[in-house]
């Protein structure tokens, strides 16, 4: 099953799937390759700030990185159905 | 006489470079500028253990050799020899996170591909083993085919086997190097290889229970995580005010005693004047803030070097892109309350340069500290210490009202900016979120050290002339008896031309002298009316008064508070005109700040003096 990264739940462990490089910027899209964004890497949402729209921070590989919910949207994930607790 | 080798300290931001260097070098290094840009340029001088020395440069950390900040375009200029005022690098020493590799070998791979000689720092290690993740460096190093040494920066463990292996590699590596060439190749392929490379590498992993999770689950809680935020902001600024007393005082004290070591050695006359009016009054009316300064910039950079900053900065996104900002602003505007120029030269490591603009364009509106000194000292003599509730005076009440008056200006400024002359893309808000980290003693002292140092040399020169300039204006040419010297000098009669476009807000003859100088720094406008009172004090015969008893006497409170109203818009400071020339390379952005600025101070100044007024204050 593929979700966003926007709506996987906290915690979930999950890998990612696909990215819409589109939706992106030139300059978002090369930085979220350098902080390691790729199908097939494991990801994690960790916080989400506020209610109303804030930014997630997220563990992608071995760092935690913080994206806005736009960015977050353009990346599809797929939830292993074994870590689904 | 033949300048010793370079080497060239290069890796990922959070990689623990900084510290790296700092235990390398210790404390023989130098803070400089690379020409054109203000980009901090930290060398030092290191002996290799052939007693041969070595000229260390800390370059700003990257993510890649594709810059997209100017942070990140001088580490790329320097690595490819393109850097103005840079020879290029004989060595490097790449910093990688032990705890990080997936993502740092990327970067360690591009720059070994540079050709270069290269030693890999191995940093943090001990993080990576608490974190559970045994790792052979020896699998790196024949993997990478450079050498991997495993280091400590922050114990200082690994350091003598790092020198001793640059000893090895600095001029005996792969010599005569060619024109360095930038590897062509896809970062995703490049990202993927480090991956395997660092799998490879990693002996085992145990999951353990991270400290540092443990500790966002409250910083970055949707409720206690802004609770937190508001409580560290408050202690901050109570601190500032209430541990700066005492030290302030021995300052004051000093120049106090220093002013009358002179009064006593001299003879009175010229020289005497222009050394206590002059030069002893007007840089100790700056000095006295350092303490200040130096108790912020404790605070701001124990939250950066902890790591909290950029959760900050993630907290606050949300709010500040309701302003077309995006949190990473946050960094430069808190450092902007310390001083604007700073704050400014920090808006660096904002990618986005319009984002990055309207922060420049707005941080003068912070309060910086050298508004203190004005504020208390109009507060203190026009508004009524009285308790209004239980705990909160009058007085603090106003000065909040003015610290908050230039936060919401900030905010209106933005917002109308982005929609006008930094009209352009919403920015993103991409930032990594360091692991948290307990400062180093040793590294924060080393960063106040060299705040402190700027500070003094601006008090010492463009200050200190200033006033003695100011001093000189005021008192020549010198006036018949019976006319005021004030009036009658070079100063008095420019003040008196600026008087007929500020008398409209309320401005008085004393606010027309005193704001000429204050251009130069706003601290110097308490100075510069206290010159001028003292220089008239001397030739009127009922002898000194204290200079709140001459504003109480001389201004009316609708006056004091267009006069406050000003100095919280008004962009009253040569130095950060100077550095946004800087940062924006050219005249258009300073002069557009000024222009702005002075229209809104002179606009919220005169509605402030006529609502007063109207109010019958």
């Amino acid at each position: 099953m593929t979700i966003s990264l926007e709506t996987l739940p906290r915690h979930q462990a999950a890998v990612v799937d696909a990215i819409d490089w589109t939706r992106l910027a030139t300059p978002e899209a090369r930085r979220l390759r350098e902080l390691g964004f790729d199908t097939g890497v494991p990801v994690q949402v960790l916080h989400r700030a506020r209610i109303g729209g804030g930014p997630v921070a997220c563990r992608i590989g071995r760092m935690t990185v913080a994206l806005r919910r736009a960015v977050a949207g353009a990346i599809r994930v797929s939830v292993e159905p074994l870590a689904a607790e | 006489m033949d300048m010793p080798p370079l080497v060239a300290m290069v890796g990922n931001p959070n990689a623990g470079k900084s510290a790296l260097f700092n235990a390398l070098t210790g404390a023989r290094q130098k803070v400089g500028n690379y020409p054109g840009v203000t980009v901090e340029r930290h060398s030092g001088r290191l002996a290799l253990d052939d007693g041969r020395p070595v000229e260390l440069v800390d370059l700003p950390g990257a993510y890649s050799l594709e810059p997209s900040s100017p942070d990140e375009r001088v580490t790329r200029d320097v690595l490819l020899g393109a850097q103005a005022g840079e020879r290029r690098p004989d060595a490097l020493v790449v910093v990688v996170d032990a705890a990080n590799l997936d993502n740092h070998l990327r970067f360690a791979m591009q720059l070994i591909a540079l050709g270069l000689p290269v030693v890999v720092a191995l940093n943090m290690i001990d993080l990576a083993e608490r974190d559970g993740l045994v790792l052979d460096p020896a699998v790196l190093a024949r993997e990478l085919g450079v050498p991997v040494i495993p280091t400590v920066a922050v114990r200082r463990r690994g350091i003598d086997v790092l020198r001793a292996t640059l000893t090895d590699v600095v001029g005996t590596g792969r010599a005569a190097i060619g024109a360095v060439t930038l590897p062509d190749e896809d970062i995703a392929v490049l990202q993927r290889r480090a991956r395997a490379l660092s799998r490879a590498a990693t002996v085992s992993e145990t999951p353990t229970r991270r400290w540092h999770h443990a500790l966002d689950s409250v910083a970055l809680h949707p409720v206690f995580g802004p609770i937190l935020l508001v409580g560290l902001l408050f202690v901050m600024f109570q601190a500032v005010f209430s541990w700066s007393e005492a030290p302030v005082g021995w300052i004051e004290d000093g120049f106090a005693a220093l002013d009358a070591a002179v009064e006593g050695a001299m003879a009175p006359g010229f020289l005497r004047s222009l050394l206590t009016d002059g030069v002893i009054a007007g840089v100790g009316a700056v000095v006295v803030f350092l303490p200040l300064i130096l108790i912020l910039f404790l605070f701001i950079l124990v939250l950066e070097a902890s790591g909290y900053m950029v959760r900050a900065a993630f907290l606050l996104d949300r709010l500040m892109a309701g302003v077309g900002l995006s949190g990473r602003a946050f960094i430069p505007l808190l450092s902007s309350f310390a001083c604007a120029v700073p704050g400014i030269m920090a808006t660096r490591t904002i990618d986005d340069e319009k984002d990055r603009l309207t922060t420049i364009l707005i941080a003068p509106l912070m309060t910086c500290s050298a508004r203190l000194p004005v504020y208390t000292i109009i507060i203190g003599a026009f508004i009524p210490a009285r308790q209004v509730l239980p705990f909160v005076g009058l007085q603090g009440l106003v000065l909040l009202g003015l610290y908050l008056m230039g936060i919401i200006g900030a905010f209106v400024a933005a917002l109308l900016l982005r929609r006008t002359v930094t009209k352009g893309e919403s920015s993103g808000f991409m930032m990594e979120m360091p692991k948290y980290q307990l400062p180093r003693l040793h590294d924060v002292v080393i960063g106040l050290w060299s705040r402190a140092l700027i500070f003094l040399k601006r008090a010492g020169t463009t200050i200190a002339l200033t006033t003695v300039v100011l001093w000189a204006l005021l008192s020549f040419p010198k006036a018949p008896p019976g006319q005021s010297q004030v009036e009658y000098s070079v100063a008095g009669r420019i003040a008196s031309g600026l008087e007929v476009v500020v008398r409209p807000i309320g401005f008085n003859h004393d606010i027309a002298l005193a704001l000429i100088p204050a251009m130069a720094a706003r601290e110097v406008a308490v100075a510069a009316i206290g010159t001028a009172y003292a220089i008239d004090d001397t030739e009127d015969a009922s002898g000194a008064k204290s200079l709140v008893d001459h504003l109480r006497g001389r201004w009316s409170l609708p006056t004091a508070l267009a006069f406050l109203m000003w100095f919280v818009f008004a962009p009253q400071c040569i130095s950060t005109i100077a550095v946004t020339r800087r940062e924006t390379n050219g005249w258009r952005w300073p002069l557009f700040m000024l222009g702005y600025l002075f229209v809104t101070a002179y606009v919220m100044a005169g509605i402030t003096f006529w609502l007063a007024t109207f109010a019958g204050l």
